[in-house]
């Protein structure tokens, strides 16, 4: 668990992207360095990407809107692509997907390379789409995403409510790969913060080798579901 | 029809045809005509697919859509919004009052987490779209089947996070009309999910017309 020793860490700044394989048996813990940070993230079996994160998968498998420690990311072929093991933020949103350039234009004002160098106004949608084009993956391959910190209630008539003050500085959630997941990242802020500065915040990143989950491990046990997912992934592997 | 609201005269529809339960239907809906889609037997959900006719890369989006509205559900006014933005078609009448688009479409896979891993060989809307996009061709392929709209089908999320699968209220002649913004591609499962209560556990046929402008 927590206690092995870091392989490698690096700090994503706030509005940037970034993508590794996340190797089956490391653990990805992302932490909150200062509070409010948005990690949007999109996941991909890394040897073969047609298979990929599935939102509603995900959410009907476990019968959630939400995302916690003991509940799983499930790929569109049955198979557990990370767990998220350990949690200190106690909701992360699966709902709210990414900005754009035209969300960010009206919301921030516009920012260009040419006026503020690195400091110009980035959207979650392109870092996405130009990060994937790097692994050979085109706007085909763009799917629902899961916004890690962040927290979207839903009202009785179906509203969307962004929750500011979700997630603390320090917090951190870790998720497990289960497989050799593509894991790409953008720290852009959620869509539906109506904070009307732009102003994304750093994510840090550290990563560890955890070994495979045993027989009593919480996410596997934390349902049937997840009990069948996890030996559909097994099988993959066997 | 009971619940039927009828403005348009049947007559006049360019297309009307019947999906069996379980069938795929792929078909492209010009700029200005409208689809309706009938329940014709109550409770039936019709998974459905939206794509840009001329990109196909332009696609609807499940999240950009209610993250625009701000609401989870679709019905009368709701914009159905592609992944670069673009309007695809504004769901202009509703008798239904409520349609899903969290839920997405089931697969031989996810059956097999969700019930049982022997779930496996029973027929599900994945493999229907599959073969509807393969036929149509042009390149379509299990990379074009995202995040789906879910005609007629109710599943409620709590305020605590809770994502739950509703008993219908969808009830026969029903129908949901949407009107094309752009040309689009439009690929329906006529879902065959036996599993669970979105078809209350029969599927049944759907009735799909289209009109042209007004």
């Amino acid at each position: 668990m927590s206690d092995t020793p870091i392989l490698w860490e690096e700090t994503v700044p706030g509005g940037a992207t970034w993508s590794h394989v996340l190797k089956r048996g490391t653990a990805l813990r992302m932490t909150d360095a200062e509070g409010g940070a948005n990690a949007g993230a999109i996941f991909y079996n890394f040897e073969c990407p047609v298979e990929r994160y599935n939102m509603p998968d995900t959410l009907k498998a476990q019968h959630i809107a939400r995302l916690t420690a003991g509940f799983v990311l499930y790929s569109d072929m049955g198979r557990v692509l990370c767990s998220v093991t350990e949690d200190s933020v106690g909701w992360h949103d699966p709902l709210g997907g990414c900005s754009d350039a035209v969300l960010v234009a009206e919301r921030y004002g516009r920012a260009t390379y040419q006026d503020c160098r690195n400091n110009y106004h980035k959207n979650a949608m392109d870092g996405f789409l130009v990060e994937l084009a790097k692994w050979g993956l085109g706007p085909r391959d763009l799917v629902a995403n899961v916004n890690f910190f962040s927290r979207v209630t839903v009202g009785a008539d179906g509203g969307m409510h962004f929750q500011s003050g979700n997630s603390k500085a320090g917090d951190f959630v870790e998720l497990r790969a289960e497989m050799n997941v593509l894991v790409i990242l953008n720290t852009c802020q959620h869509p539906l913060d109506p904070a009307p500065r732009y102003a994304p915040k750093p994510v840090h990143l550290a990563i560890r080798g955890v070994g495979p989950p045993g027989p009593d491990d919480p996410c596997r046990n934390s349902r049937p579901e997840n009990g069948r997912g996890f030996i559909l992934t097994e099988r993959y592997f066997a | 029809m009971t619940g039927s609201t009828t403005k348009r005269d049947l007559a006049s529809a360019i297309y009307n045809e019947v999906i069996p339960a379980g069938e795929p239907w792929v078909f492209e809906i010009k700029k200005g005509q409208t689809l309706r889609l009938v329940d014709l037997h109550g409770n039936q959900a019709v998974d459905t697919l939206f794509y840009n006719a001329h990109d196909y890369g332009d696609r609807y989006s499940a999240q950009d859509t209610i993250r625009r509205q701000k609401n989870i559900y679709l019905s009368t006014g709701s914009k159905l919004i592609s992944t670069r933005g673009t309007v695809l078609l504004t769901i202009t009448d509703d008798t239904c009052g409520r349609h899903d688009t969290l839920g997405g479409a089931c697969a031989n896979e996810s059956n097999m987490v969700r019930y049982s891993i022997d779930k496996r060989f029973m027929h599900a809307c994945r493999s229907s779209f599959l073969k509807g996009l393969l036929d149509w061709g042009r390149g379509m392929e299990k990379r074009d089947i995202t995040s789906n709209i879910n005609f007629f089908m109710n599943v409620p999320v709590t305020p605590e996070g809770r994502l739950t699968f509703e008993d219908g209220i969808s009830e026969p002649g029903k129908y949901v009309e949407l009107r094309a913004e752009i040309d689009v591609l439009c690929a329906i499962s006529n879902c065959p999910q036996l599993n669970n209560p979105c078809n209350a556990y029969n599927p049944t046929p759907v009735q799909v017309l289209i009109w042209d402008a007004d």
